[in-house]
């Protein structure tokens, strides 16, 4: 029995905790400093929009860890020492390990804007920054407007949580659409409609100059660098990417570069340390993927696998298909396979957007076959599991159209757009595809 | 826009305090005539209590409905008194015949609340009674006036169609706030008034005298107050859905769904063969939801009316037997519980904005196991006792007085556990508590859909963030999350197939769907997306 140490709470170390224990008998500890217990950080945004309440992001009951024998400590770990295998937790206390799993998760970017610390300056990450926007911007009374700055995912998160507090917002984004770096333009300028439709003072193509203080050095305007001007406000959002939460670990002797570098079995390069999750980067990139993976599924992936590793079946991290989602306001979106937001070379796009302004799909394919590599779809929920397959079949975008039906995971009693679709892509391709009614057969065989 | 949703809540509670402070006003004065004839219908020969009632109530100034209950309870208490008196006396002297002979004079207590009732409805005098339409105008009029403009400008000021639930925990009324308990202070008073001391809301029923005989011919009883009530609520809550889910065709449809189902086939249907001289049937209420379908006065009184009790009874038993399994088997037990059910109904309605209090913790749900199975084995026992009974002749069966069961089960189970706790507790424990925790029809549906439906929640693969947004909101008090983020479909007995977890959910995960049996169950250690090997690994195991 090995006693295996854990830092980090979050999804990707609280997965390799489950997975060990049904594999294994080995002592398991979790270290966090940041709370008690595992919490959905995906979630954050509802507890303040008043949703939920924060006990509702707590995917297990609290006599779960105790069942199943997983020990957790909140403490700060100040620093690993790996020659003596210990690590050393704040307040001076010391803690060995067999086998320690770095799960440490990210922090928010900033880049060394002129009042970034100012009271009322925050980014979105823990749970503690949940609290510091609760503190900040309780109402439209203490906070009369505020600023996100950053275009992505957290960004507009951001947004939507102070708009549901009636709080007028200026959102910032350095590309001209919105999430341009990753969406094709077409979704990006239906999101930038959306976004605009929420009241939102939404400025594209705005870099963030510097932030104001007023004479109790809390944030009172941000100033924007294309233009100079200055825009009255008290609560700043910066939402610009985050990053490995590396800090602590510069002087360790583990091997960092942007994250904690890691092989395909997630080994950092001292024996008996690995990395999972946002803080892991790989040396290379797996199966044309990122090196550094910050989202919720590859942080679980990456746990799946690195217990089997931990428990005598040495197994790299593979994972399948890429596929993510997100929310947008009201637009959901998911996506299987890959899009760029400008077709790679030799791939094309083919869009279809509905009248309503609010639901339309993007597919990537190579141009000369039309073999299928991947679909946006947005206020459309469709069934990983059948893309999952068709990628892995290589089906063609003639296939996949023809069967979209199979896929459709929208509530029952939902308009259908499956024939408008076809008839986009048949305009375009002169083709002839006629939609091919559900079948349960074709949705439960194997690939 | 804002300005409009405060004057509906003010007309709204206006019509609210009216409707409320109708129980007291008015006065009531029986006139000798017409306690005659209640002493007709009744059969009632016994002087003593003639005497007893004609001291309490004739050529007396016209009484508040208190006073009123109280003098008519006082002297059949006097009349009762008398009796047991004498039955001591007999008793003491042993003589047994003339002891027996008394027992008849007694008039059961459990009537003594009805029978106030009736002479109070015969005795009202004053205001209610001479502007009946005026008054309906005061009290449901402003209701629903006010709320409706209370709901209808939620149009605009919720924005754009979407996912509804800001400021759900920051408010008095859906965070248990104050507000929050003042409703269920109301709705639990609400449900003992109604049953357990029914003349006191007589009033009530002189305001819905005229729809209740434009429909069945009969004057309104307190049931007609409740149904009509009932109705009301559930059409202007619906329009609150109707609103608030206008993006999901889902819920509109089902909510038009059980708003059919309760004011056609619940409401007016029954109401239109009482008119038809007929025995009033709700023809979707199943056995043994519908506990008292084999009531000997039940089973009597379809005996009794020719082929349409007959059919009744034939449909009664069909509906239980074949028509709701197969419904099951094919649908999940949703096509009951939310799409038909009146329970569901209001639940679904009135009941929506309380949803997320349902408790999903491991003991509550062993305590719901416990429980609902309990209510089914207790109302087939009692169902048993009772057709035994019924058919020997016998007073008890397997050391149970029918009479005992019956009248336990329907003041426990119908009365208290349906009515006080399963509406009453609404904004503290959630809109399905009844469903949840004690509905036997719901166990049974729940046996049928655990074990043998093409429904299931199918999860899609491996795309859950364990947010919690369908758990929080799911009435049932399910644990989704617990199964979605496991990429595991949810097959469970209690599902009531609302759907909510679906609209809520942010990324899309969860369908509610029928399906084929074969994969509808399928448990998974790795989800989709990551390595195959490893998952064809751990899977198989
Ligand atoms: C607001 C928000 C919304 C998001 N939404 C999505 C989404 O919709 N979909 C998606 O795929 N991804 C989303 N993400 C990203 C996703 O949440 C992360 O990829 C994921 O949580 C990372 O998990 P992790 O286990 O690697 O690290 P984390 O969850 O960050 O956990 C790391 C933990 O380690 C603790 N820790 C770090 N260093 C130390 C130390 N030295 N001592 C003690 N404890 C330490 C931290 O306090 C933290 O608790 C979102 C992120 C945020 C912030
Ligand atoms: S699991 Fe979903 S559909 Fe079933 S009762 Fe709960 S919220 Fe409704
Ligand atoms: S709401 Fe959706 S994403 Fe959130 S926990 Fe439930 S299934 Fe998962």
């Amino acid at each position: 029995m090995k006693h295996i140490v854990i830092i980090g709470n979050g999804i990707s170390g609280v997965t390799v905790a489950r997975h060990i224990r049904k594999l294994s008998d080995h002592k398991i500890t979790i270290i966090s400093a940041e709370t008690d217990h595992f919490f959905s950080r995906t979630a954050l945004m509802y507890v303040y929009m008043g949703h939920m309440k924060f006990e509702h992001t707590k995917p297990y009951e609290n006599y779960f860890w105790k069942k199943n024998r997983i020990e957790l400590k909140r403490a700060f770990v100040e620093t690993v020492d790996h020659e003596n295998k210990q690590l050393l937790l704040s307040g001076g206390e010391k803690f060995a390990y067999d086998k320690l799993v770095l799960a440490v998760g990210s922090t928010p970017n900033k880049f060394g804007w002129p009042g970034q610390d100012l009271d009322g300056v925050q980014g979105l990450y823990s749970k503690q920054d949940l609290d510091k926007l609760e503190a900040n911007a309780p109402n439209n009374k203490a906070c009369n407007r505020a600023v996100i700055v950053g275009g992505g995912l957290i960004g507009i998160e951001m947004v939507e949580m102070l708009l549901s507090r009636k709080i007028p917002v200026t959102f910032l984004v350095r590309e001209n659409n919105f999430w341009n770096g990753v969406l094709p333009i077409s979704e990006s300028q239906m999101l930038n409609r959306h976004i605009k439709s929420h009241h939102v003072d939404l400025r594209l193509g705005f870099n963030l100059d510097s932030i104001l203080a007023d004479k109790n050095g809390r944030a009172r305007a941000v100033t924007i660098k294309e233009t100079g001007e200055e825009i009255p406000c008290n609560v700043v959002g910066l939402t610009a990417g985050v990053s490995p939460n590396v800090a602590f670990l510069k002087d360790s002797g583990i091997e960092l570069g942007r994250g904690i570098k890691v092989n395909p079995m997630l080994e950092t390069n001292i024996k008996d340390v690995y990395a999972i999750g946002d803080c892991a980067e790989q040396h290379e990139g797996i199966n044309g993927r990122r090196p550094i993976e910050a989202v919720w599924y590859t942080g679980r992936m990456m746990g799946e696998a690195l217990a089997q590793t931990l428990c005598d079946n040495p197994t790299p991290y593979n994972p399948g298909h890429w596929f993510n989602s997100a929310k947008f306001m009201d637009i959901e979106y998911q996506t299987y396979g890959w899009v760029f937001s400008n077709p790679k070379e030799g791939n094309t796009h083919f869009h279809w957007i509905h009248k309503d302004d609010d639901k339309c799909i993007t597919i990537e394919m190579e141009e000369s076959t039309r073999k299928f590599i991947g679909i946006n779809n947005f206020g459309i929920r469709l069934r990983h599991e059948l893309f999952d397959r068709w990628l892995t079949e290589g089906q063609s975008t003639d296939y996949v159209l023809e069967h979209l039906k199979d896929a459709n995971f929208d509530p029952e009693f939902y308009s259908h757009y499956e024939k408008d679709i076809l008839s986009a892509y048949n305009n375009k391709y002169g083709t002839a595809i006629q939609p091919k009614k559900k079948s349960w057969k074709r949705i439960f065989s194997k690939a | 826009m804002k300005a409009l949703t405060y004057l509906g809540l003010a007309i709204f509670l206006t019509g609210l305090t009216i409707f409320t402070g109708s129980i007291f006003l008015g006065g009531f004065n029986l006139q000798e005539a017409d306690l005659t004839t209640f002493l007709n219908d009744k059969g009632i020969e016994n002087e003593l209590l003639q005497t007893e009632l004609k001291s309490a109530l004739i050529d007396k100034e016209p009484m508040g409905i208190f006073d009123f209950s109280s003098s008519v309870r006082g002297a059949l208490q006097k009349n009762n008194d008398h009796f047991d008196s004498l039955i001591a006396e007999y008793d003491a002297a042993k003589e047994w015949d003339k002891k027996g002979a008394q027992y008849q004079y007694r008039i059961n207590e459990k009537d003594f609340r009805a029978m106030s009732f009736s002479l109070a409805k015969k005795a009202g005098v004053g205001f209610i009674v001479e502007n009946r339409g005026l008054m309906w105008l005061l009290t449901f009029g402003l209701g629903i006036l006010g709320a409706l403009l209370f709901i209808i400008p939620q149009l605009k000021l919720l924005g754009p169609k979407g996912i509804k639930n800001d400021g759900v925990y920051h408010s008095a009324a859906t965070n248990r706030g104050w507000i929050a308990w003042l409703v269920l202070i109301y709705l639990v008073a609400f449900y003992i008034v109604l049953y357990f001391m029914a003349d006191y809301v007589v009033n009530w029923t002189f305001i819905l005298d005229p729809i209740s005989n434009a429909l069945s011919g009969n004057d309104a009883s307190q049931w007609f107050v409740y149904g009509f009530l009932y109705c009301v609520i559930m059409t202007v809550m619906a329009v609150r859905m109707y609103i608030k889910y206008r993006h999901n065709k889902y819920q509109i449809v089902r909510t038009t769904s059980v708003l059919f189902f309760q004011i056609v086939i619940a409401f007016l249907i029954p109401e239109i063969m009482t008119s038809l001289n007929m025995p009033a049937y709700d023809f979707k209420n199943a056995f043994p939801l519908d506990y008292d379908f084999f009531f000997d006065w039940n089973l009597e009184s379809l005996i009794n009316s020719g082929g349409i009790g007959l059919f009744i009874l034939v449909w009664g038993i069909v509906l239980t037997l074949v028509i709701v399994p197969v419904m099951v088997y094919f649908f999940g037990k949703r096509w009951y519980c939310s799409w038909v059910c009146g329970c569901g109904g209001l639940a679904e309605t009135l009941g929506d904005g309380f949803r997320q209090h349902s408790s999903k913790k491991m003991i509550s749900w062993k305590l719901e196991r416990w429980l609902i199975h309990s209510v089914l084995v207790f109302s087939l026992v009692m169902t048993l006792v009772t057709l035994y009974c019924y058919f020997t002749g016998e007073s008890s069966f397997i050391g149970i007085p029918a009479d005992w069961i019956k009248n336990t089960y329907s003041v426990l189970i119908g009365a208290w556990f349906a009515g006080v706790i399963g509406t009453g507790f609404y904004p503290i424990f959630g809109n399905r508590v009844w469903c949840r925790f004690g509905c036997p029809l719901a166990a049974y549906l729940g046996f049928v859909q655990r074990f043998k439906s093409r429904f299931r929640i199918t999860t899609n693969g491996g795309q859950c963030i364990s947010c919690g947004n369908c758990s929080t909101y799911c009435e049932q008090g399910i644990d989704v999350r617990a199964y979605a983020q496991k990429g595991e479909n949810i097959v469970r007995s209690s599902c009531v197939g609302c759907g909510i977890c679906s609209a809520v959910c942010p990324r899309g995960v969860l369908k509610l769907e029928n399906g084929p049996l074969d994969g509808r169950i399928n448990p998974t250690d790795v989800l989709l997306g990551n390595d195959v090997d490893l998952m064809t690994l751990v899977n198989k195991k």
